[in-house]
């Protein structure tokens, strides 16, 4: 994501990866930044109260956020947060593979004005 | 690197039940494995076999195992390539003597093949065990049991590596274990060397989703590109005795292995990353050293390892009844919004006029659904369709929603189209915990 210039960069996918993976009714999605230049901003950005915040409907457990400094990443557990899991839910996507995409598609907290 | 120099080299010839096979073919022919391994066991896909058991004894395996095994075996002859698999499913034995008939139409003589067994817990699981991870007990299910599988790990499948097995096929092998075991086994790691299976638990972890770590599951185009995905190759670890491992695959394949493939993987499906809990060892990822050495090559090793888990986890697969799925698409302007009015017919025949009371959902596929819970919808789709599903154990439920999300083609909104619909079996799992004591794994070998 170097061709972006830094004030160009809206989404956590601008400076981000991940891949999310499923146990029961519990979601865990990792995120990692390509910069690592750029992790204390993705610190700043996915932090669990974020994670409440933003999809209070679909998370309906516990946030617990896992730092790995050394790799520049975060392990985002999210409880209850598969709409019963894959032998329950009925979201065409069951086990929630998508929500790496919901990850990486909130808005970067710059600190800023966008938020 | 080849073999010879002291490292072990394991592939991934399978991530999961239904993975491709000619990649597999090329790896066992080209790769100079001393192993390969097959994973292709979920937790609702040994629930599914279990039916199939009950249907025909004679079936409970994975359903490619015949095309599978015959592709590989000839390689597995020519090279001494060990193949360990969990594709018995819930039927182990049947599983292994498919296997043998198989090498013996392709004419290959001498194999021997490991059946193991002993994962199969049903008969010693108390009938109100609490479950592992949720309040309740099997007792609440309610439902016909299927079947329940406690989790192996390497110490039931070293015993027949030991007797010298070709190839070895369980049931519900734990993932990472079918690739630690032969790493015991070629490197001399003892059970009480806890740091080595820490090690060899994480290139298990690593390596168990196949093509998830050499490219696949991981393109966004013009963000993380991989080259020629269609050609994508499976893994190759290179293990070195001191549990350090390189991650690569074949030349010539697509796909890429770079530090970016191999992060996504580390935390794929892990909680914490300082306790990964396999029936091995409870494994410590969160010292994980990732070393990009070039030319699809990644360097691994760091990882920790603490005593395993005092009990087995055990899935169990019980009946769930019906899952009926149905759809009709809109396209043009105002698609979102006569797919939206077809959801709302439908919720409104179904529950009101019909009092269907069971799991429904209706989505608006291109108007948001993956996302819809998430509170992410979109009202602009210019090509969206509708998708219905309901969870019931009423067959006669189950053709009724069909039937009416079918007559939306004349009773519904405008220009609507495409009507399919499905009404498949569900099984549903949970977990309990059980003794180690009380399983006792056991092997046969059969030959050719």
């Amino acid at each position: 994501m170097t061709e972006l210039k830094r004030n160009e960069r809206l989404l956590v996918r601008d400076i981000a990866h991940a891949r999310a993976g499923d146990k029961g009714n519990t979601s865990n999605v990792n995120i990692w930044v390509y910069d690592s230049e750029d992790f204390e901003l993705l610190k700043r950005t996915v932090t669990a109260e974020r994670i409440k915040r933003e999809f209070p409907s679909l998370v309906r457990g516990t946030v617990t956020r896992y730092v790995i400094e050394h790799l520049h990443g975060i392990n985002l557990v999210m409880g209850e947060a598969l709409e019963g899991g894959v032998n329950a839910s009925l979201n065409l996507d069951s086990h929630g593979k998508s929500w790496s995409y919901l990850i990486l598609g909130l808005t970067l907290d710059t600190g800023e004005t966008i938020r | 690197m080849t073999k010879g120099n002291g490292t072990f080299r394991i592939g991934t010839g399978a991530g999961f039940s239904a993975d491709r096979l000619d990649p597999a073919v090329d790896l066992a022919q080209r790769g100079e494995l001393h192993a390969m391994v097959l994973e292709c066991l979920g937790e609702r896909t040994v629930a599914f076999a279990h039916r199939d058991r009950m249907a025909d004894p004679r079936r409970g395996y994975n359903g490619l195992l015949e095309r599978r095994m015959r592709a590989l075996l000839p390689a597995c002859r020519d090279t001494g390539m060990l193949i360990v698999t969990n594709m018995g499913a819930a039927n182990p034995r049947a599983a292994a003597e498919r296997t043998r008939d198989t090498a013996r139409a392709l004419g290959i003589s001498g194999l021997q093949i490991a059946c193991i067994e002993g994962d199969d817990v049903t008969k010693l699981v108390r009938p109100d065990q609490p479950y592992m991870d949720e309040p309740g007990s099997l007792a609440d299910i309610g439902r016909p049991i299927v079947g329940m599988n406690a989790y192996l790990g390497a110490d039931a499948i070293l015993p027949a590596l030991e007797a010298g097995a070709d190839v070895v096929i369980g049931g519900r092998l734990a993932d990472p274990s079918m690739y630690l075991a032969p790493l015991m086994r070629h490197h001399g790691w003892r059970g009480s060397d806890l740091a080595k299976l820490g090690a060899g638990t994480l290139v298990g972890h690593l390596m168990e989703c196949g093509m998830q770590i050499t490219g696949g599951y991981f393109a966004d185009p013009g963000i993380k590109d991989v080259p020629d995905l269609a050609g994508c190759g499976y893994p190759i670890a290179e293990v070195s005795a001191d549990g350090s491992a390189v991650i690569t695959k074949l030349p010539e394949t697509g796909g890429c292995v770079s530090e970016a493939t191999v992060k996504e993987q580390l935390l794929y499906e892990v909680h914490d990353p300082a306790r990964y809990l396999t029936p091995d060892v409870t494994a410590d990822f969160s010292r994980v050293i990732v070393k990009d050495l070039g030319k699809d090559r990644v360097q691994i090793g760091g990882a920790g390892g603490n005593a395993r888990p005092e009990k087995l986890k055990v899935t169990v697969g019980y009946d769930a009844g019906l899952l009926a799925e149905a759809g009709v698409s809109y396209a043009g302007p105002g698609a979102a919004a006569r797919g939206r009015l077809a959801a709302e017919i439908v919720v409104t025949r179904l529950k009101e006029t019909h009092g269907i009371k069971a799991p429904l959902r209706v989505d608006v596929i291109g108007a948001g659904s993956l996302f819809a819970t998430a509170g992410k919808t979109r009202a602009d789709g210019e090509d969206v369709r509708l998708h219905v599903a309901l969870r019931t154990t009423d067959r006669e439920q189950a053709e009724l929603m069909l039937w009416e999300v079918e007559s939306l083609l004349c009773c519904g909104p405008a220009g609507g189209g495409g009507y399919r619909g499905v009404i498949t079996a569900a099984v549903e799992t949970k977990s309990v915990l059980i003794d180690r004591s009380l399983v006792k794994p056991t092997f046969e070998v059969l030959v050719t």
